[in-house]
């Protein structure tokens, strides 16, 4: 299904959640919607999905103005934060649910509906557990049986919200590979929405970068960490560096440089004129990286650089030492 | 230790004293001049008229607070809207106000003197000094009950079960039928049998909308204070035994609702931690 998103708008109270959103998503893809909390990226969700009403824009599913139409007529499947099963039904039921309340005409028979939820069981590998209860999964397990809920209706838009956001960091990146493996075999729409830039880039076609209610950017998770537009963007999406308007390529004073802690190269001898001069005051290693906290020698800012464990030992730098930090990679961007 | 002790020994004391003395007294007035006098006052005619009144009273009364009940927690609990503060004390005003004012509205409103008395004599409708008026008292008086037992529930448990119900394709109906009620259904239970109670017990509010009609207008406490007055002290007591048999019943449903309304919320609760 695709979906596209004009100008959309909408308050609470004095508040501005949502602001002139503008988003075309086309069928098949799988889109992130990355902010921070309080960005608006959940309320945009709503949305989308006909929980929340916009004061104003439009929202097309498939051609269609679908602004107006109700939760179950959009055929959206939600997967909820914290999944929201429903406690006294089974895991069975739970996910039977959506094809059993279907209006006589339009329900599956019986049978069809027991076969259609062993499926679904299977496909998020939980079949042994049908006749347990919600309270008797892990976080895990409760996650995939809200997703199997969701599908099970054949929705044409899949929308998630934090899907991993309740689990632990091991779950997480399992579920994130196997939601990605998934969406390669069912191939429909679907949004989710995070905090986490990791998630958004490794897991995501399309990220949509969002703050204080606004669309900051919109690109293939490459195109954003690699060509963030601003400010926001850059420094949202990883670690960054800050300089203010007092180096080399700076134009005025009320310029910003970023560059990424990988993308500041450190030497033993300076290796042009513009280098800086910084004395290393902590060496920590982070799994396969090994970060490095060092001090400008003039302005005593704090700099961070990351660099492979395979780099540092041909280097071999210790705490103390004075370096040269190379900023050839740094960004501009001039403060409005 | 001793400190324990005491405390304990002066509950308990204090407890035979005001509730379980006065509770021996009944029943043993009651049977004071035999089984055969005691089922004779709560078998004549007046007596059972009252029964009658009581009971059908409570038939009406329960089915209507519980659906308001449920209504105004709905509301209440799943939506945001202006003077919602202001809802939920208004729904606490019953509590707030002595049953003998809540009785005196109604005969201001519907008496024959009254607000609206014109218009009922033209349509020939009597509600003070008879059933109409015992109903609606007992209405007003026993509201609360449904709904104050409700709201926290509801708003413990937010809306993201019957979205999730919504989302899936079911109509608002079937949502409330199969999601919103078994979440509810021991903290409903628990208010129905409290305004049951209540209901049935009311002195108050019926009091000054009654008349004291014999075998018409009394309700059982009615029925009662009556006998009382005119020193049948034995079918007083008979008849007050079976309001303390309500009572104690209603007693015991409550502790075996709050048991199973306990054990239901603290696995909820279970849930909710697991999944944080």
């Amino acid at each position: 299904m695709s979906m596209k998103i004009t100008d959309l708008s909408m308050s609470y109270g004095k508040a501005k959640i949502i602001q002139d959103i503008n988003l075309e998503i086309a069928e098949g893809e799988l889109v992130a919607l990355l902010g921070p909390s309080g960005s608006g990226k959940t309320t945009l969700l709503r949305l989308i999905a006909g929980l929340e009403t916009p004061d104003s824009g439009n929202i097309m599913i498939d051609g269609l103005d679908a602004t107006k139409w109700s939760v179950g007529k959009r055929k959206v499947g939600f997967v909820f934060q914290h999944y929201a099963l429903f406690k006294h039904m089974t895991i069975f039921d739970n996910i039977a649910f959506g094809l059993r309340v279907r209006p006589k005409k339009l329900r599956p028979p019986k049978e069809a509906i027991e076969q259609k939820v062993m499926e679904l069981l299977q496909l998020v590998q939980l079949d042994e557990l049908a006749s347990r209860y919600p309270a008797q999964l892990s976080g895990g397990q409760r996650q995939r049986v809200a997703l199997a809920r969701a599908l099970a209706v054949e929705p044409k838009i899949l929308l998630l919200d934090e899907p991993f956001g309740a689990l632990d960091a091991k779950v997480r990146q399992e579920l994130r590979k196997w939601l990605r493996r998934l969406h390669e075999h069912l191939h429909v729409t679907s949004i989710f929405v995070t905090h986490d830039q990791e998630e958004a880039l490794e897991v995501a076609d399309k990220v949509v970068v969002m703050n204080h209610g606004r669309i900051e950017q919109i690109g293939s998770p490459i195109e954003v960490y690699n060509h963030p537009v601003n400010q926001f963007v850059f420094s949202f999406l990883g670690r960054v560096n800050l300089f203010r308007g007092r180096f080399q390529h700076a134009d005025s004073a009320s310029s910003v440089g970023y560059i990424r802690p990988h993308d500041v190269m450190l030497s033993h001898e300076p290796r042009n004129e513009s280098d800086m001069k910084v004395i290393i005051k902590h060496i920590t290693q982070v799994g396969p990286l090994v970060r490095l906290e060092a001090e400008d020698a003039e302005a005593k800012n704090a700099i961070e650089v990351e660099m492979s464990i395979q780099q540092f030992k041909e280097l071999n730098f210790s705490v103390g030492e004075t370096v040269f930090a190379n900023l050839e990679h740094i960004k501009v961007f001039q403060n409005a | 230790m001793k400190g324990k002790v005491l405390l304990i020994s002066i509950s308990l004391l204090f407890i035979a004293l005001f509730l379980l003395f006065p509770l021996l007294v009944v029943f043993s007035e009651a049977l004071k001049q035999g089984i055969d006098v005691y089922i004779a006052a709560i078998t004549e005619p007046d007596a059972l008229a009252a029964i009658r009144l009581t009971l059908i009273t409570s038939l009406f009364v329960i089915p209507i607070n519980t659906l308001f009940g449920l209504m105004a927690a709905w509301a209440i609990a799943k939506f945001n809207f202006w003077g919602k503060s202001f809802l939920i004390s208004l729904i606490d005003l019953p509590f707030a106000i002595s049953p003998v004012i809540s009785g005196l509205i109604f005969v201001l409103l519907f008496g024959s003197a009254g607000f609206l008395a014109p218009l009922l004599d033209d349509l020939h409708i009597k509600i003070v000094f008879a059933v109409p008026g015992i109903i609606l008292a007992t209405l007003f008086v026993t509201f609360p009950f449904v709904a104050r037992e409700l709201i926290p529930l509801m708003q413990s448990q937010g809306t993201a079960e019957e979205e999730a119900a919504l989302s899936l394709g079911a109509s608002g109906w079937k949502t409330f039928i199969k999601v919103t009620l078994p979440n509810i259904k021991w903290g409903l239970l628990y208010g129905v049998i409290l305004c049951n109670a209540r209901a049935m017990g009311e002195f108050g509010a019926v009091s000054v909308v009654s008349g004291h009609i014999r075998g018409l207008t009394n309700t059982l406490p009615l029925h009662v204070e009556i006998l009382y007055n005119e020193y049948s002290f034995v079918a007083a007591f008979a008849v007050a035994s079976l309001l303390t048999l309500l009572a104690i019943i209603t007693l015991i449903l409550k502790s075996l609702m709050e048991l199973r309304f306990d054990r239901h919320r603290s696995e909820n609760q279970i849930k909710e931690g697991e999944s944080v």
